[in-house]
């Protein structure tokens, strides 16, 4: 029944709306202006915070390093990543258990001199992984050819796909598909180029890159860590088990095998570690999520208890991650700002035009009270009025707003992205613009005197 | 049956400093179904005693009983439902609302109302009174597409959307030519014969007055003369 006298009171107020469509129209303008303002600024700014953010993560703001612990030797530290910790099960299970991580690749790299019949070339760094790495650092499109695939990783091919710096230094500009360079003395077919990167924040010319499966790189070729591995595993003992590879660390890493059990499970001697696990997290918001289920993945598969005796440390872009949030925030608040300023501008206008409504519709005012309107009906109907106004004029808005922010895409090209809750948002904040500039007008309504307002000329 | 009786009624507005007394004691019956003319000189105060009469203002001191009850003290909210439910105004300047048709005019009052009515007993009541007002053709007409008289019938007409006991036409004929004064009158005593309704026209032309079954005078905030119910002095 209350809903029925509502209703009749929304009927009045559309009714009085409707009596002066000319003055609807301009106030309902600055309502629309304003929430068209706010749609359009924020479909806008999304969508260029969103290709900001795009830019910034290929630049790895979203990528993180995991790193083996830190070795030690009698007294002699030998520097982060010199534990050999990490395997690569480590990094198929980071990618099969932690959700927020995108991509993980393991890494191994060595540094040396690669030569193509007669030239000859040192880039500053050689790498081994599997395909995903080019996902980790989303660099998946190949000027030519194609990225090695998880066969060639896991049958150790000699294959390798090289950056343009290497394509102009060591074959002159010549297509390398199909040629064979050596990384130090090992033979490696060409299979792909990559696409130009460019020189990253630190100037560092990532072009000047080689890129192969890291089976190979660690297997097959000469000074590397298989080598490292078994010269100190043979300065430690016959056994290769890693829990004994850093005899002074200062607890076992994972639980003495007795000696029954050595002899019954014979460790490969091929100790199969990798220098660097490289992740990708989803999207730079999940980084901190990231890392910690990694770190919680890593503590489990190593048995460690205390976080104080990690065997490996995860690293990310701090500098990068914080110009990533830093700019996403400012982006923000800049929007919010702007959504700001034009709703109160809509809103003074709407408290303008309802004041100057009450003035002139005081003889209505009275004649209503004189025929049985308390001072609440009198107070609901002009809110009413007011919310109306505002509602109808921000759903004009939203569309004026999507039709302006469509129209910019379409000829300008920009990075346009609808926002669903800039809608919803836009939606209430008009409500309550209507509701707060509109309740002072109404109240001096509703305490109009009737016989002073039915004598008002 | 007494519908109205005001026993020492006082007014008195507060100017600053100044007392200014408009109302000196006025004590008054009124039957249900007279047709009363209340009337005085500007300034004596006649429309003060009707604003009291129609619940629009309320007392400084005295006791108003309307339909055996005393209501010189009740709430705003009370006297906004009374003026809903009890009391009809008809206004000089016919007070309709523009840009909305006879008919809607008509209406509003039931807006306020605490009758639960569906919009269709709403509509059917409206063009009932509007065809006993002789404005059956011209429900969807706006106030501006009406004559003087028209408009005051319109008013007429959302006065007793209610049925309300008594109604208050104040000068009902001041903006109206002396022809259709005659015809707005004829009808409000028509409106009295036929539907038994209170009426208390407020005004101080003696030609309205005639129409009327018993004046009383008003004259410097005191009554002259015809607190006797029945008939003229």
């Amino acid at each position: 029944m209350r809903l029925f006298r509502v209703m009749r009171i929304v009927r009045t107020a559309l009714r009085a709306i409707r009596r002066n469509p000319m003055r609807t129209a301009l106030t309902m303008l600055g309502i629309i202006i304003g929430v068209g303002a706010v749609i359009a600024m924020m479909e806008i700014g999304i969508g260029s915070s969103n290709a900001i953010k795009r830019t910034i993560s290929k630049m790895g703001a979203n990528n993180f390093i995991i790193m083996p612990g830190a070795a030690a030797s009698g007294g002699i530290g030998f520097g982060a990543g010199s534990a050999l910790t990490l395997t690569p099960q480590d990094c198929d299970a980071i990618i099969r258990e932690c959700p927020s991580v995108r991509a993980a690749a393991p890494l191994v790299h060595t540094h040396g001199q690669i030569i193509y019949e007669g030239r000859n070339w040192i880039p500053p760094n050689i790498y081994g992984s599997t395909a995903d790495y080019l996902k980790v650092r989303e660099w998946t499109n190949m000027a030519e050819g194609e990225i090695f695939t998880d066969k060639d990783v896991r049958s150790g091919n000699k294959v390798c796909v090289v950056g343009q710096t290497i394509v102009r230094e060591l074959f002159q500009g010549q297509s390398p598909i199909g040629k064979e360079i050596r990384i130090q003395n090992a033979p490696f077919k060409v299979i792909g180029v990559l696409s130009t990167k460019g020189a990253n924040m630190m100037g560092f010319d990532q072009d000047d890159f080689v890129l192969t499966p890291w089976t190979t790189l660690k297997f097959r070729v000469g000074s590397m860590n298989v080598a490292q591995t078994q010269s100190s595993s043979s300065t430690t003992s016959t056994s290769s088990s890693p829990s004994q590879l850093y005899p002074n660390s200062q607890q076992s890493l994972y639980p003495v095998p007795s000696a029954t059990q050595a002899m019954n499970n014979p460790q490969p001697v091929r100790f199969a570690n990798i220098d660097q696990i490289l992740a990708a997290a989803t999207s730079g918001d999940e980084i901190p999520q990231a890392i910690e289920q990694i770190t919680n993945l890593l503590r489990q598969r190593h048995r460690i208890a205390d976080p104080k005796n990690d065997d490996f440390n995860v690293r990310n872009f701090t500098e990068m991650t914080n110009a990533l949030t830093s700019t996403t925030k400012m982006m923000t608040n800049l929007l919010l700002a702007v959504a700001c300023i034009s709703l109160i501008v809509g809103g003074v206008g709407i408290m303008n035009i309802m004041l100057v409504s009450v003035t002139e519709r005081t003889r209505e005012i009275g004649l209503r009270m004189s025929v049985g309107a308390r001072a609440r009906d009198i107070l609901r109907q002009f809110l009413i009025e007011a919310v109306v106004l505002c509602l109808s004029g921000g759903i004009i808005g939203i569309l004026v707003g999507c039709l302006g922010s469509w129209l910019i895409k379409y000829f300008k090209n920009w990075p346009v992205e609808t926002s669903i809750s800039a809608i919803i948002a836009s939606v209430a904040v008009s409500a309550t613009v209507g509701i707060i500039f509109g309740y002072y007008p109404a109240w001096k309504a509703s305490r109009l005197d009737p016989i002073e307002a039915l004598r008002y000329e | 049956m007494e519908l109205i009786e005001l026993k020492d009624i006082h007014k008195t507005y507060y100017l600053g400093d100044i007392d200014v007394p408009v109302l000196k004691g006025i004590s008054l019956e009124i039957e249900k179904s007279e047709f009363v003319g209340l009337m005085g000189a500007s300034g004596s105060g006649k429309s003060t005693l009707m604003n009291i009469l129609g619940c629009l203002d309320h007392p400084t001191s005295g006791e108003y009983w309307f339909e055996k009850r005393e209501i010189s003290k009740v709430s705003s909210d009370e006297r906004a439902n009374l003026r809903n439910h009890k009391i009809g105004f008809v206004f000089q300047n016919f007070n309709l609302l523009p840009r909305t048709s006879a008919l809607e005019n008509v209406m509003m009052p039931l807006s306020y109302s605490h009758e639960h009515l569906t919009d269709k007993e709403i509509h059917t009541r409206a063009a009932e009174l509007l065809n006993r007002v002789g404005l059956g053709d011209r429900m969807h007409h706006e106030p501006s597409q009406l004559s003087g008289g028209q408009q005051q019938r319109v008013a007429i007409a959302r006065a007793l959307i209610n049925n309300p006991s008594v109604l208050f036409a104040d000068e009902p004929t001041g903006n109206l030519d002396s022809k259709t004064s005659e015809e707005v009158l004829k009808m409000l005593q028509k409106l009295n014969e036929e539907g038994e309704i209170t009426i208390i026209v407020v005004t101080h032309d003696p030609n309205v007055a005639r129409h009327t079954k018993r004046q009383i005078h008003i004259h410097d905030g005191l009554i002259v003369n015809g607190n006797n119910p029945g008939g003229p002095q």
